[in-house]
């Protein structure tokens, strides 16, 4: 059987709304380097490949597109790529992937950013570049303007989409001029050469020139090339939009599939996508199925669980993913039936902290384990290599080599 | 006495890193990084300090070969080096011109956070167009914006920070309140930004980071006056120090400040040997590892601006004048102080007075050390020009990575610390408690008391 592949989805104290009101909620951690530093390290005892830190440039809000000024909910958070630099020392195997957003940010300092997070994790970083859809970032930085989304526009992802859509082509050139930052120093670029009294060659230093629709940059990076060449990239996708943005530039894809059947539609959608992006068929890339996981080893108590939590918050809790609640034991029945139609793979977002975690690592892990579907160790030390991707040969170098044999 | 503050800088992109050193290791690894984090931690010192450099330097059009080239993203390494440190101060140099408040206050007030009260920002002003071509709002500042806009955008972050008052962030659960009703919320309308909205990210146990500034102009003495905790200076010999120190101190008190508001610490190196003659004959042998023959010859045609290959590096000064406005290196502020002119001027009057070829020369005037001899002569050094006021203590510079500070955190720092002018444990948690700095004035709660 192919194993499957397992990430977490790390937010605050838990996806669910009420998560940080839980007797074993830590709420006033979440601004501290332990509160994160445990939680992680419980991801890797449950030898997951990776974990996603979310993030944005707002505070947190209730409503997809707007601003709220509630009070009783969590607020507030750290940038997710110096958090995941902070616990790369304190981990060993663990892939670490923070969100940024890419739409106000320059693509230059994302470059590096996550190529330092790749040094610092000798090879363990990923990237979620995510575009912003609230208009009201855009005032945190006073340059541009973005599309205000209606409540009309949010009920359907397809017409979020379309209204983003400038923003999303904005973001395919951002993951192209990073990857491309990522490759403007060949693997051998440092020389060291005492006898010539070169440290670098610089031929294999590379000025990349990216001049696109939205801007230009001239290049090369200032850190090396990281460890993996290039990190994994990740991008969440729930539409046409988001699935070209995933098809052509990323490693993994997130999509959100409502069901089984759901996840053969979306799956397909994603694979014409890909067929038209013209990137070439050989690349692999991930699929992850999202889902929100509520776990009691009881029957029927994580339902109830939410429930509870619901009524405390005054709503009830749903997500762009499908929502589970259940005992271990379904659940891995459910990731191995959707397994089936494609996916390698499940980003599992725990309702509360730490409890659904735990329960991941110490409920889900061991079944899937019994059922030969889980590695029991670590098999690999980067990301890439957890995801069965290969490392990616350097553009230039190719470019090259494919020169030299001519 | 006054106590000697001390940090360490991990030196990249300059010429005096000895990358040829048979005990010279990675200068990416971040075993590098922490190695030398840890030395200065055990050493006590205040802080550990990067430098950032966002293009890479080009000699002739072409990407310069010589030097370190190649560097992380400050606050991506210091973010992990907390981890792996527990007292020291964190400092990452982020430019003013190519990044936006809101960002920056975001990710320094995150670093404060990860390391319990740790961070400091280098507040740097380059401004020009080369570095622009990296980023997509490209070279947009005239220079004498930049100390405006530097000084916009730190009082911004100011802003930001304080737009969480203490005990906004509540993470009550028995009463439902997770924060108080509008904290975060900000409104900035200035010359160079006009921002509002919500601060996503609450202040960091030190309220506001220890801000650093580097500028030596006139101009940045008066941002430094006005704002800054520390100044990271170039002055490292006694005269020049101590009238430097006069100048920047006697601008405090139209600010509303003291001197011990703000300190002031050049940047500086050391070599050290058993006995004087040791010393001097170690420090001859480094700085020849330091200027080779090339180095010499670079560094020669940045400064004429002109194409100078053929002459020998061991023979003498160029007889051509210098090309006025020729750039042939970018990236590289040497001569920006000084101007062409008066630099050339000032190193032909050098050559000639001690009769200098160009090697010597040039590692006269970029890669002298600035103190040489015995543990005991450097400690005694060091301490005569703090206890002199040229200085409140030093950011060292090593030229070998990482072991470089080594030998001065093992033979030197223990003769200080028995002198009584360096701390014997940290007595504090926080960069600002290191520094003897009061902590941050908030001003929200100051409007509100
Ligand atoms: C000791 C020292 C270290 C500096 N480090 C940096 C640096 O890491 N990155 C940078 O862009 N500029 C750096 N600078 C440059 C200053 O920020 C400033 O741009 C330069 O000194 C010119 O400013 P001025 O005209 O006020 O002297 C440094 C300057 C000094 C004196």
């Amino acid at each position: 059987m192919t194993q499957l592949h397992l990430a977490v989805a790390l937010d605050g104290t838990g996806w669910h709304p009420a998560s940080w009101r839980e007797p074993d909620a830590r709420p006033a951690g979440i601004l501290t380097a332990r509160y994160w530093a445990d939680l992680v390290t419980e991801a890797e005892r449950g030898l997951l490949d990776f974990v996603t830190f979310e993030d944005a440039l707002g505070l947190q809000t209730s409503a997809f597109h707007l601003p709220d000024d509630r009070t009783d909910h969590v607020r507030g958070r750290l940038d997710a790529v110096l958090l995941a630099a902070a616990l790369a020392p304190l981990t060993r195997h663990i892939g670490l992937v923070p969100t940024t957003n890419v739409t106000h940010t320059e693509p230059f300092h994302l470059a590096i950013g996550i190529a330092s997070l790749d040094h610092a994790s000798l090879g363990r970083a990923g990237w979620r570049p995510q575009i912003t859809s609230r208009a009201a970032d855009a005032a945190h930085f006073g340059r541009r303007t973005t599309p205000q989304l209606t409540d009309e526009d949010v009920r359907d992802s397809e017409l979020i989409a379309a209204r983003l859509r400038e923003l999303f082509g904005e973001a395919h050139e951002v993951v192209e001029v990073v990857r491309r930052l990522w490759d403007s120093w060949e693997d051998d670029a440092e020389i060291r050469d005492a006898s010539t009294g070169r440290y670098l060659d610089r031929d294999k230093v590379h000025h990349i020139d990216f001049v696109g629709a939205h801007f230009s940059v001239r290049g090369p990076s200032i850190t090396p090339r990281p460890p993996q060449g290039q990190p994994v990239v990740a991008v969440l996708a729930h539409a046409g939009t988001p699935y070209e943005l995933a098809a052509a530039g990323a490693d993994v894809v997130f999509v959100t599939p409502q069901s089984r059947a759901d996840a053969v539609t979306r799956l397909g959608a994603f694979e014409q996508a890909r067929q038209r992006s013209g990137r070439p068929a050989g690349d692999r890339i991930r699929a992850f199925a999202d889902l929100v996981v509520f776990l009691d080893d009881e029957p029927g108590r994580a339902a109830g669980r939410k429930r509870r939590l619901d009524e405390l918050d005054g709503s009830t809790f749903g997500s762009d993913a499908a929502v589970f609640t259940g005992t271990p034991g379904e659940l891995a029945d459910l990731l191995l039936e959707w397994q089936a139609v494609g996916l390698d793979g499940f980003r599992l977002r725990p309702g509360t902290l730490p409890h659904d975690l735990t329960a991941v690592t110490g409920g889900l892990v061991p079944e899937l384990q019994r059922r030969a579907a889980f590695r029991t160790a670590y098999e690999a030390d980067t990301l890439r290599g957890l995801l069965g991707l290969p490392r990616p040969a350097n553009r230039h170098a190719r470019a090259a080599s494919a020169e030299a044999g001519r | 006495m006054k106590q000697i503050h001390l940090a360490a800088q991990l030196p990249s992109v300059q010429h005096t890193v000895v990358w040829s050193d048979p005990s010279s290791g990675s200068q990416i690894a971040f075993d590098s990084f922490a190695r030398l984090a840890r030395t200065a931690e055990r050493g006590k010192f205040d802080f550990f300090f990067l430098s950032e450099g966002l293009r890479l330097r080009e000699h002739k059009g072409r990407v310069h070969d010589l030097d370190v080239a190649g560097r992380p993203e400050a606050l991506t390494v210091l973010s992990a080096l907390s981890a792996v440190t527990t007292h020291l101060g964190l400092a990452a140099t982020v430019n003013s011109t190519f990044n936006e408040p809101y960002d920056v206050a975001r990710r320094v007030a995150t670093l404060d956070h990860l390391s319990g009260g740790r961070a400091a920002w280098n507040v740097v002003t380059s401004y020009d167009a080369f570095t622009g071509e990296n980023f997509r709002r490209g070279g947009f500042l005239d220079e004498a914006d930049r100390y405006t806009r530097a000084a916009e955008f730190l009082h911004t972050a100011r802003e930001l920070w304080d737009s969480w008052r203490p005990g906004d962030f509540r993470a009550d659960a028995a009463a439902g309140e997770f924060i108080r009703a509008g904290a975060g919320r900000f409104t900035h309308r200035g010359r160079h930004f006009d921002i509002s909205g919500r601060f996503s990210t609450p202040p960091g146990p030190q309220g506001h980071p220890v801000i650093i500034q580097a500028g030596d102009s006139p101009e940045g003495r008066e941002f430094a006056a006005a704002d800054a905790d520390v100044v990271f200076s170039r002055h490292s010999d006694l005269a020049s120090g101590r009238a430097a120190y006069r100048d920047v101190k006697a601008r405090l008190a139209k600010y509303g400040r003291s001197p011990a508001d703000l300190k002031i610490i050049p940047s500086v190196s050391y070599v050290l040997g058993d006995t004087p003659a040791e010393a001097a004959e170690r420090a001859e042998e480094v700085a020849r590892a330091q200027v080779g023959p090339e180095t010499a010859l670079m560094l020669m045609e940045a400064a004429w601006g002109r194409d100078l290959s053929g002459h020998d590096p061991d023979g003498p000064l160029p007889e051509v004048d210098p090309v006025p406005d020729s750039v042939v290196t970018k990236g590289h502020n040497l001569y920006r102080s000084r101007g062409r002119d008066e630099t050339v001027r000032h190193w032909r009057r050098i050559a000639e007075e001690r009769g200098l070829s160009i090697r010597e020369l040039i590692t006269e005037v970029t890669a002298r050390p600035t103190f040489v001899g015995t543990p005991r002569q450097v400690a005694d050094a060091m301490n005569e020009f703090v206890q002199s006021d040229a200085a409140d203590g030093f950011v060292f510079s090593p030229n070998v990575v990482p072991g470089g500070l080594d030998e001065l955190v093992d033979r030197v720092v223990p003769l200080l610390q028995e002198m009584g002018v360096h701390r014997a444990e940290y007595t504090g948690g926080t960069l600002r408690d290191h520094l003897g700095l009061r902590p941050a004035r908030h001003h929200h709660s100051e409007e509100t008391l």
